[in-house]
């Protein structure tokens, strides 16, 4: 672990935990799955990678099936997906994403790039500034952010999830996706946009 | 760079997230996700709703060797995908698809000048060069159109669309943008495959999420 890691991981282990917090509460320290990115990024940690495998890589395989690839397929993804994740490390950054929305991100480029045979064009990557302290509250914060977005979800019904589900797994037809309405999102896209209103500040930080 | 006003919609961002965004279309809200923070940020979002969503999907079993076979070769040598940067007025996604050229300017007459970046069954997307006070020239749209500025400005009835800032226009609206006085506008402009979306495209500008 890098200097810069250990020192935010420090600063979120001391932060202050408070007396009568509900355990539903949300999240004070990192997640598992941050925790075992950042021990790749930064120390090219061979068994953070393996235990990332383990979690992730069944869960990729069923996710990108469920969009209609066929299980070997799905398969060489799931590949693609995870040496990309080992060797693309360094773009990980805990500050503006989960470890699962960048690979969510990582395997829908991946899937589509495979569709047409050739790149997909993707945002430029944000320079980041090689000094920046980590902002343990700012990685916090949207674990939080993200687990009240994850309650969220899991609180739809069936049938709300599936189309969901159905949307991000890129399966709607535009038709589809304008048809759909009255979904009871409310309560997600709030949840998104505190998340969204704290990112925006972040962001806005770093621009020259 | 002066404050971003058009933005890319909801339903388009999540789609972009998605994957389900014709390819012309997405070049162009990768473009201004580049140029954007508040944009960005909405993408992220729309990401993190994908991710929490991987992260619960059901586990299917993987074959015997797949682990074993990943771990050993974590130290292959592997070739490097190009990355590209922004050039000048040209955002990295811009890039991407001049595949790291410089624009290749054929005249249309009256000083204003394109490039067709593609053109094929899913659409096209082209740049353009507008001197001051020229009109921009009509592709005779029939369907979904975004054009991106990417220096100078251009203005129709609509409004006034500068550096960054995002125009989508649909069959029916009657413009007439024209580039403003000062520098020369540079843009880049996308249509989709006029008629495979053709009716359904102007609901896509709905917003996905009721909000
Ligand atoms: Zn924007």
């Amino acid at each position: 672990m890098n200097d810069k890691t250990a020192r935010g991981l420090a600063a979120v282990r001391s932060m202050p935990r408070k007396e009568g917090d509900r355990v539903q509460s949300t999240p004070r320290e990192l997640s598992q799955e941050t925790v075992w990115m950042l021990a790749v990024r930064d120390r090219r940690d061979r068994m953070a990678f393996a235990a990332l495998f383990d979690h992730f890589a069944p869960r990729l395989k069923g996710f990108v099936m469920r969009s209609g690839t066929p299980a070997e397929q799905a398969e060489e993804i799931v590949q693609d997906v995870m040496l990309k994740v080992w060797r693309k490390a360094d773009l990980f950054d805990p500050h503006r994403a989960q470890v699962s929305s960048w690979i969510y991100q990582i395997a829908r480029n991946r899937q589509i790039d495979v569709l047409r045979k050739e790149s997909r064009p993707v945002p430029e990557e944000l320079a980041e500034d090689p000094d920046a302290e980590p902002d343990a509250g700012q990685i916090l914060a949207l674990e939080q952010e993200t687990d009240h977005l994850r309650r969220a979800l899991t609180g739809l019904k069936p049938e709300q999830r599936e189309v969901i589900e159905k949307a991000y797994l890129g399966e709607l037809t535009h038709q589809e996706i304008s048809d759909q309405t009255g979904l009871p999102l409310g309560t997600v896209k709030s949840r998104i946009r505190i998340g969204l209103d704290r990112l925006r500040k972040e962001l806005k930080d770093l621009q020259p | 760079m002066s404050e971003i006003r058009h933005h890319v919609t909801d339903a388009m961002l999540a789609a972009y997230a998605a994957g389900s965004l014709p390819h012309p279309f997405a070049v162009l809200v990768s473009a201004h996700v580049s140029m954007c923070p508040d944009c960005r940020a909405a993408l992220e979002a729309h990401q993190a709703v994908g991710g929490v969503l991987l992260d619960q999907a059901a586990p299917v079993a993987l074959s015997g060797g797949l682990k074993a076979d990943i771990l050993s070769r974590l130290d292959d040598e592997f070739p490097s995908e190009p990355v590209y940067a922004r050039s000048g007025v040209y955002p990295g996604p811009i890039m991407q698809t001049l595949k790291g050229r410089a624009p290749r300017w054929k005249s249309l007459g009256m000083g204003v000048r394109q490039d067709i970046l593609s053109e094929n069954a899913e659409g096209s997307v082209r740049l353009l060069y507008i001197p001051p006070g020229q009109a921009v020239p009509d592709h005779g749209h029939n369907g979904l159109e975004l054009t991106l500025v990417l220096q100078g400005s251009f203005s129709d009835e609509t409004g006034r669309f500068g550096p960054g800032d995002l125009e989508i226009a649909d069959e029916e609206l009657e413009h007439t943008p024209v580039a403003d006085p000062g520098e020369a506008c540079i843009c880049v402009a996308a249509t989709d495959a006029r008629l495979r979306f053709r009716s359904a495209l102007p609901r896509l500008l709905q917003p996905f999420f009721r909000i």
